[in-house]
C-alpha cells in the first residue's frame, strides 16, 4: 500500500507493507538511521519521534498509521546548519554519552520546551521518564534541557520581535 | 589615588604559550565537550543496525523454548520454501564445519547451533537468512522442533545434590554439574584469628543475576568475500582485536584477512565482550549465501542469551574485636554459571578478582572460596560493569562490615574510619595477593559525610524513628582493583592484557591516535586526545583518535574492567612521551643547540634562560618531514608505538552514603540523596569522569531497587523483556552529588586509574545498606537485593528472603 | 526488534463505516486506536489479527465534555487528554491520580480509555476507576447503541460485553454533588503494571454521614467492586476506625496470586493498606467539593 507523510518539512510518499512499523519505515525506508530502537514491548523509547509535535515511540506505531501526519525526526531538529537549542544543550552539559537514546530524548525535551519553555526539574524528569538511558544516570540529560531552557533560540527572539507592534 | 606599578622590577614577559589553552579551552586535561557528540546530536552515529550493504541479507535465530530438553528432529523445509529465505542452518549444518561448538573465554565449549540438547531457555537452534528482517521472522515460525522434555536445573543450591541431572553430558567425563573450585588467601590463619575474636557476625548475602541491557543490542554484519578470502565483519564489540584473534582461531579464516569494524556502539557495559553464537552464524550466513549477512537481536534475545551478570551466592562472615577492630573475613561462594562457562575473566582468575574482597581494611587475615557450578540457564556471570568480580566483592564486604556496625552498635561511618588502610601503608599487600598501588581514605569518607550533612541526617533519622517513620543512611567504600593486567599472570585465552598505541604528528602539526581499546560511550575520542595533548601541547580538536577497525589500530585486549585509562592510557601517554623525547632532538638540531640545554613547557621547547629561542611542536613537526640535518639514530618523522605492560592493577576508590526514605505503608523506597566522592587518580576530564559516576550510581539503584532476572521452576526465564527487567527512569534516581579527591596511581605514567566502573561498583551496598537502616526498627539486619516494595515490606514483617 | 505477522490495513472514515468494515472484514479483523496495547501482541505475534481498522481518524470520538450530569469521554480519548483536562481533575480526581501513573507520559500521548477498557487487561487502572465511579460504556453496532453498565461491561481478564462487530464509542461518568474520588497505586517502577491498587469513591449526604460508597481493587484478584466493604461505610459517619473496617474487609474480597511482583501476603495487606488511604483521599476530596451546577 501507498502512505503518504511529511517528514522533517518534506512530503513523502513510499509503497509499504501494511505491518510496516513506523521505526523500520523512517530507518529503512527513508535511511533516517537517527531513530533508534532498543526492545520489544515499548518501554525503552530510543525509538521516540514527534507526530504532530508528540512524542510517539515510532515501535509502537505503524507506517500506514502515520500517513497523512507530521513526523519530526532528530535529523529535522537543526535548521540547516543552525543547531536547535536542546542539541546545543546535551553538548554543553554532556546529557549524552553513547548517543543511543539520545534522539528520542532530545525530541520529547523539544516538544516539552515547546510546550512549557520553564520546566522545573521535576517536571523534566517526568516528561522524559518513558525513555531509558543506560549511560547518563538522567543528571546531566536534565541540566541539558535546563540549558536549552535557560538559551532559547535566537531566531524565535527575532520572531517576536517582528510581531511585536512598533510603540508610538 | 593611584598606584603605580614599578614594571622594571617585573621579569621579562615572553609571549603566553598558547598550548596552554584558556580555561574555557583546556588543551590536555581539562573540561571539554566532546568530540564525538556532533554526530550523535544530529542522528548521524553509525550503529551497528545502521549499517547497510549492497545485497545484504537478515539473520535471524530460533531459539529454544525450554530449559533442558533433547532435540529430536528439526524440520525445516517449509523455511527453506519460502520465497525470501536463502538458507536456513541447524547444529547439523554447523557440525560439518566443525563449528557447531566454539571455545568460550573460559576454557569451556558452548554451542553455536543446539545439536544434542538445548541447555537453556532461549539457546541458539536454527539460523534463518532472508531478504529482510520481517522475512526472516516470517521464516523461523516455519521451523519445527520436537523436544523431549527433561528435568531442568535451576536452583544453583541443588545444583551439586546426588542424582541432579547432568547438564554438561557433552563434556566428556563431567559426571556432574560442577565447574571449579577456587581459593585465595590463607585458611589456616584466618581460621585461627576467627577461633579467637571476640565477635563474629555471618550472613548469607545475595548478589542476584542481573543484566547489562545496554540500550542496544548486541549484532553483526558478516560480509565474507570468497574471492580474496577476507571477513569484514561489523561487530556491536568491545575488543575487536581480541574477537579477531579468537575468530582466526576458531573459524579457520586466517587472521590477516579478517577486518573488525567495531563503529558506534550504544552502550557496552561488558555486554559486548564475548563471542555470541549469532555472530558466528551471521559469518557462516555471508560464507554459505555469497552475500552479507545481518543479524542483530531483538531485546528478549539480548536478555535471556548474552551475557548476564552476578548470581553469587556468598556465605559472608567478619571477625572483630569488641570495640570494632576487623581482624578478617572469610566467605564461600556459590556461583551460578548459567549451562556453559562463558565467563570473560583472565585465564588465571576463574572467579575473577574476587579476592578483592577484603575491601579497605587493614586485616590480619582472609580466605575466600568459591565452587561454579552448571546450571539450566544463560551463560554468563562476568558483565554489567563488574570489574572481574569486584562488584560481587564489594558489596559482600560492605553489606557485612554494616552487619558488624549493627551488631556492635557502633556507626558505620565510624567502623569504617576505624579500619582503613593508613596512608602510610600504602602500597598495601593485602591478605590475598594484591599490591594496593595508592590510597588515602579517610578524607575521601569525611569529604562525603561532611557533603552530605551525616550529623544532620542522624538527628533527622532519630526525630523520624520517635514518628515511626521510616529513613535510612547507608555508607558504602569501596576499593577496586582495576586495569588488568601485567600480562606475567594475566591473560584471555593465552592473549596477555597488554595494549598498544600508536601516536603520529603530521607535517603540520596534527596528530593521530590509534588506540586497540573501544568506546561504548566513555569518551574516548575527547580523553585519548587529551591525553596526547598534555603531553605534546596539541590542542584537542587537531588530535584524531582512531579505534574500532583492526586494519588500522595496534593489538590489544580492549575495553572492559575499567581497562581503558589504566592500560591504554599509559600506552598512548608513553607513545606521546616517546614523541616528545624525539622531538627535543630535533628542536635541538633546528635551533643549533643541544638537547639538554631545552626545556620543555607544554607545546613548545625553548633554550634555558632564552625564551625567545623556541620551537613549538608544530614547528618541529615540519621540522622532522622537511630538510634539516637530523641527529644520530632520530629518522625523519614524529611517531612513536608503545605497547603497555602494565606492572600492577590500580586501585581506584570511593566514599559513598545514600539516604532513603521508606514508605512504612508499602515498602516503597524512595532514594532520597546521594553523594559519591570518588578518587579515580588523575582526572583527564572532569565533566566526562562525573558521567561515568553518574551512570554507575544509577545502576546501583536499579539493582538495589528492582533489577533481576528471575526463573520459575521449569526454567523459563522470567525477565526477558523491558516490562519485567526494570531499568531506572529518571523518576527513581535523584540528582547526584559528587565530590572527589585525587590520590594519584604510583606506577601509572599519568597517575590515572580509571573510573569506569567505580559507581557500579560502589553503589548497590549504599543503596541496600542504607534500606537496611531504614528498617532497623523492625530489628531487620539484612536484607537482599532487589529491594523491592514487596520485599522490603516481607523483611519489615521479619520474613526477608532471598531471591533465590 | 520483533514485528508483526502480515495483515491488511484500512482506515475508517465514520463510525458507521467502522461498523461495515468490522462486518465485512469478519472475526479476525480488529479495530486499533492507540494501538499500545494491540501493537505489542501482535509484534510478540500473540495476536494475529487478519485486518487492521484504524479509527484514528474518528475525531468526533475524541471529547471529554460535560452534558448536564454526565462527563461524557469520548473512546477514542487519550491519557495524556484525561491527565490534562482540569474538568476530570476537578470532577474525578481519582481519574487523575489514576492516569499519571498508567504507563509513561510518551505512551500516554497515544493510548486511549476505549483502548484500554476494550483490552481489560487484569490490571488495568482504568477498569477499576470506570467500576469505582459507576460509569456506563456505550457500545455502537450496526442496529443501534447501547448502554452497558460498567460492570456488566467487564466479562474477565481480556474480556468484554463489546462484541467483534461493536464499537465502544464512549464512557460517561455520572457527576453528583458532594463526591470525593481518589486512587491509590504501588508500582516497583515508573511505567510497569501495578503491584496492587485501591480506588474509592465517597458521595457524602448533607448530614456528613456517608451516603454512598464504593470501593475496587486493581491486581489484587478482585472482579467488580468490594461490595461489603463499600457497604459498611454507608450511613456511617466517617472516622478512622470505620475506614480501617472498610479497608480490612476490602482485604477479605481480595484475592491476589503471587508473582514477581509480590507474594500474597503482602498484597493482600495492599487491599487494605491502599484501601484505607484511598477513602482518606476521598473523603478529603469530598470535602473540597463544591456543588456542581446543573448543565
Amino acid at each position: 500500500m501507498q502512505v503518504t507523510m511529511t517528514v522533517n518539512g518534506s512530503e513523502v510518499t513510499r509503497d509499504v507493507e501494511p505491518r510496516l512499523l513506523l521505526v523500520h519505515f523512517l530507518r529503512e525506508t527513508l535511511g533516517l538511521t537517527g531513530t533508534h530502537w532498543g526492545c520489544d514491548t515499548s518501554n525503552c523509547g530510543t525509538c521516540v519521534v514527534l507526530v504532530d509535535g508528540e512524542p510517539v515511540k515510532s515501535c509502537t506505531a505503524l507506517a500506514a498509521m502515520t500517513a497523512g501526519h507530521e513526523v519530526r525526526t532528530v535529523e529535522g531538529l537543526a535548521d540547516g546548519a543552525t543547531l536547535d537549542p536542546v542539541q546545543q544543550g546535551f553538548m554543553e552539559e554532556h546529557g549524552l554519552q553513547c548517543g543511543f537514546c539520545t534522539p528520542g530524548m532530545m525530541l520529547t525535551a523539544r516538544a516539552l520546551l515547546d510546550r512549557d519553555p520553564d520546566p522545573g526539574e521535576d517536571v523534566i524528569r517526568e516528561a522524559i521518564s518513558g525513555q531509558i538511558c543506560r549511560c547518563t544516570g538522567y543528571a546531566t540529560i536534565v541540566r541539558s534541557i535546563r540549558w536549552a531552557a535557560d538559551h532559547p533560540a535566537d531566531r524565535d527572539a527575532a520572531a517576536a520581535t517582528t510581531d511585536q507592534e512598533v510603540p508610538a | 589615588m593611584t598606584t603605580v606599578q614599578d614594571r622594571s622590577a617585573m621579569p621579562q614577559e615572553r609571549e603566553p604559550n598558547p598550548a596552554l589553552g584558556s580555561p574555557e579551552r583546556p588543551i590536555g586535561f581539562g573540561r571539554i565537550q566532546r568530540k564525538e557528540d556532533p554526530r550523535f546530536i544530529r542522528g548521524k552515529g553509525r550503529y551497528l543496525d545502521d549499517v547497510v550493504l549492497p545485497g545484504m541479507l537478515h539473520g535471524a535465530i530460533l531459539r529454544s523454548p525450554l530449559a533442558h530438553a533433547r532435540i529430536v528432529s528439526i524440520d525445516t523445509t517449509e523455511a527453506l520454501a519460502h520465497p525470501k529465505v536463502h538458507a536456513v542452518i541447524t547444529g547439523k549444518d554447523l557440525e560439518g564445519l566443525n563449528l557447531a561448538w566454539a571455545p568460550t573465554l573460559s576454557a569451556d565449549v558452548q554451542a553455536v547451533l543446539a545439536t544434542d540438547k538445548v541447555r537453556f531457555q532461549g539457546q541458539e537452534v536454527a539460523f534463518v537468512v532472508a531478504e529482510d528482517r520481517y522475512s526472516a521472522r516470517d521464516a523461523l515460525e516455519l521451523i519445527d522442533v520436537e523436544y523431549e522434555d527433561l528435568p531442568p536445573v535451576i536452583d544453583a543450591r541443588r545444583a551439586l545434590d546426588p542424582g541432579t541431572p547432568v547438564i554438561r553430558d557433552d563434556k566428556e567425563g563431567q559426571t556432574d554439574n560442577h565447574i571449579f573450585d577456587w581459593e585465595a588467601g590463607d585458611k589456616a590463619e584466618t581460621d585461627a584469628v576467627f577461633a579467637r575474636a571476640d565477635v563474629v557476625v555471618s550472613q548469607e548475602v545475595v548478589y542476584p543475576r542481573v543484566h547489562p541491557a545496554p540500550m542496544e543490542t548486541c549484532g553483526a554484519v558478516a560480509d565474507y568475500d570468497p574471492v580474496d578470502g577476507k571477513l569484514t565483519l561489523y561487530e556491536t564489540t568491545q575488543a575487536p582485536h581480541a574477537h579477531r584473534t579468537l575468530y582466526a582461531m576458531v573459524a579457520g579464516i586466517p587472521e590477516h584477512k579478517i577486518r573488525i569494524l567495531a563503529g558506534d556502539i550504544g552502550g557496552g557495559f561488558g555486554n559486548k565482550v564475548g563471542i555470541y553464537p549469532g555472530y558466528i552464524c551471521a559469518v557462516v550466513g555471508s560464507i554459505v549465501t555469497g552475500k552479507p549477512v545481518k543479524w542483530v537481536e531483538d531485546r528478549s534475545e539480548n536478555l535471556m542469551s548474552t551475557s548476564f551478570a552476578r548470581d553469587y551466592i556468598m556465605k559472608g562472615e567478619v571477625a572483630a574485636t569488641k570495640d570494632g577492630t576487623i581482624l578478617a573475613v572469610r566467605t564461600h561462594v556459590l556461583a551460578d554459571h548459567g549451562a556453559f562457562n562463558a565467563t570473560a575473566q583472565p585465564t588465571k582468575f576463574p572467579a575473577g578478582f574476587f579476592s578483592i574482597f577484603t575491601g579497605s581494611y587493614d586485616l590480619e587475615a582472609a580466605y575466600c572460596s568459591v565452587t561454579g557450578v552448571y546450571t539450566n540457564k544463560a551463560p554468563g556471570g562476568v558483565a554489567y560493569a563488574c570489574s572481574f568480580r569486584v562488584t560481587e566483592a564489594v558489596y559482600l564486604v560492605e553489606r557485612m562490615v554494616d552487619v558488624l556496625a549493627q551488631k556492635l552498635q557502633m556507626d558505620p561511618a565510624e567502623l569504617r574510619l576505624k579500619n582503613f588502610i593508613r596512608p602510610e601503608q600504602f602500597p598495601y599487600k593485602n591478605k590475598t595477593g594484591w599490591e594496593y598501588d595508592s590510597g588515602d581514605y579517610a578524607p575521601a569518607l569525611r569529604m562525603c559525610m561532611e557533603q552530605i550533612g551525616y550529623a544532620d541526617l542522624r538527628r533527622e533519622q532519630e526525630e523520624k524513628r520517635a514518628r515511626g517513620e521510616l529513613m535510612g543512611i547507608g555508607v558504602s567504600f569501596f576499593t577496586e582493583t582495576v586495569g588488568a593486567g601485567p600480562r606475567k599472570h594475566m591473560d584471555i585465552v593465552g592473549l596477555g592484557m597488554a595494549d598498544g598505541a600508536e601516536v603520529r604528528v603530521h607535517p603540520t602539526g596534527k596528530a593521530v591516535v590509534r588506540l586497540s581499546v573501544q568506546t561504548q560511550g566513555q569518551g574516548h575520542e575527547t580523553t585519548f586526545a587529551q591525553i596526547v595533548g598534555e603531553e605534546l601541547g596539541i590542542p584537542t580538536e587537531d588530535i584524531q583518535v582512531v579505534q574500532g577497525d583492526t586494519d588500522q589500530t595496534p593489538f590489544g585486549l580492549g575495553t572492559y574492567g575499567s581497562r581503558s585509562t589504566p592500560v591504554s592510557g599509559a600506552a598512548v601517554a608513553l607513545a606521546a612521551r616517546k614523541v616528545r623525547e624525539k622531538a627535543k632532538a630535533i628542536a635541538a638540531a633546528m635551533l643549533e643547540t643541544r638537547p639538554e640545554d631545552l626545556e620543555w613547557e607544554k607545546g613548545r621547547f625553548f633554550v634555558t634562560g632564552d625564551p625567545t629561542a623556541a620551537k613549538t611542536i608544530q614547528e618541529v613537526a615540519l621540522g622532522a618531514h622537511g630538510t634539516v640535518a637530523l641527529p644520530e639514530g632520530i629518522d625523519g618523522n614524529l611517531d612513536a608505538e608503545v605497547t603497555y605492560d602494565p606492572p600492577n592493577l590500580t586501585f581506584p576508590f570511593g566514599a559513598y552514603i545514600c539516604v532513603v526514605d521508606v514508605d512504612a505503608g508499602t515498602g516503597k523506597v524512595k532514594v532520597r540523596r546521594f553523594v559519591a566522592v570518588d578518587d579515580c587518580g588523575t582526572r583527564i576530564n572532569p565533566m566526562i569522569v562525573e558521567g561515568q559516576i553518574h551512570g554507575g550510581l544509577a545502576d546501583g539503584v536499579g539493582m538495589a531497587l528492582m533489577e533481576f532476572i528471575g526463573f520459575d521452576e521449569q526454567g523459563n526465564c522470567l525477565g526477558g523483556s523491558f516490562m519485567d527487567y526494570l531499568i531506572p527512569t529518571a523518576m527513581e534516581v535523584p540528582d547526584w552529588e559528587t565530590g572527589y579527591t585525587v590520590t594519584p596511581s604510583p606506577h601509572h605514567p599519568i597517575g590515572a586509574k580509571g573510573i569506569g566502573e567505580s559507581a557500579t561498583v560502589g553503589s548497590p551496598p549504599a543503596v541496600v545498606n542504607a534500606v537496611v537502616d531504614a528498617l532497623a526498627p523492625f530489628g531487620v539486619t539484612h536484607m537482599d537485593m532487589p529491594c523491592t516494595p514487596a520485599r522490603v515490606w516481607e523483611a519489615m514483617q521479619g520474613r526477608a528472603t532471598p531471591p533465590i | 526488534m520483533q514485528v508483526p505477522a502480515p495483515f491488511d490495513y484500512v482506515r475508517a472514515t465514520s463510525v458507521a463505516d467502522v461498523l461495515d468494515l468490522l462486518e465485512r472484514h469478519g472475526p479476525e479483523s480488529r479495530v486499533i486506536a492507540g494501538g499500545h496495547s494491540l501493537l505489542p501482541m501482535m509484534k510478540l505475534r500473540l495476536a494475529r489479527p487478519e485486518w487492521l481498522i484504524d479509527i484514528n481518524d474518528l475525531t468526533e470520538l475524541r471529547h471529554i465534555t460535560v452534558d448536564g450530569e454526565w462527563l461524557r469521554v469520548g473512546a477514542l480519548t487519550r491519557h495524556a487528554d484525561l491527565l490534562a483536562s482540569d474538568v476530570v481533575a476537578q470532577l474525578f480526581p481519582m481519574i487523575h491520580d489514576a492516569e499519571k501513573v498508567i504507563a509513561d507520559p510518551v505512551v500516554r500521548n497515544r493510548g486511549t480509555i476505549g483502548g484500554s477498557l476494550g483490552q481489560a487487561d487484569p490490571a488495568e487502572d482504568l477498569t477499576t476507576v470506570c467500576d469505582v465511579l459507576r460509569a456506563q460504556v456505550f457500545i455502537t453496532a450496526r442496529t443501534g447503541e447501547r448502554t452497558v453498565d460498567i460492570h456488566a461491561f467487564h466479562r474477565g481478564p481480556y474480556e468484554t460485553a463489546c462484541e467483534q462487530h461493536e464499537l465502544l464509542t464512549e464512557i460517561r461518568f455520572p457527576i453528583a454533588a458532594r463526591q470525593g474520588s481518589a486512587y491509590e497505586k504501588v508500582e516497583r517502577r515508573v511505567g510497569d503494571w501495578a503491584v496492587g491498587a485501591a480506588g474509592a469513591a465517597l458521595w457524602m449526604g448533607e448530614d456528613g454521614t456517608i451516603a454512598d460508597a464504593t470501593i475496587g481493587l486493581t491486581a489484587l484478584g478482585l472482579e467488580g467492586l468490594a461490595t461489603e466493604a463499600a457497604g459498611v461505610l454507608v450511613g456511617e459517619r466517617p472516622s478512622e476506625d470505620l475506614f480501617a473496617e472498610a479497608a480490612d474487609l476490602a482485604r477479605a474480597a481480595s484475592a491476589p496470586i503471587e508473582d514477581q511482583r509480590g507474594p500474597v501476603e503482602y498484597k493482600r495487606h495492599l487491599a487494605s493498606e491502599l484501601t484505607r488511604r484511598a477513602l482518606t483521599r476521598a473523603l478529603d476530596r469530598a470535602a473540597h467539593r463544591t456543588a456542581v451546577q446543573g448543565g
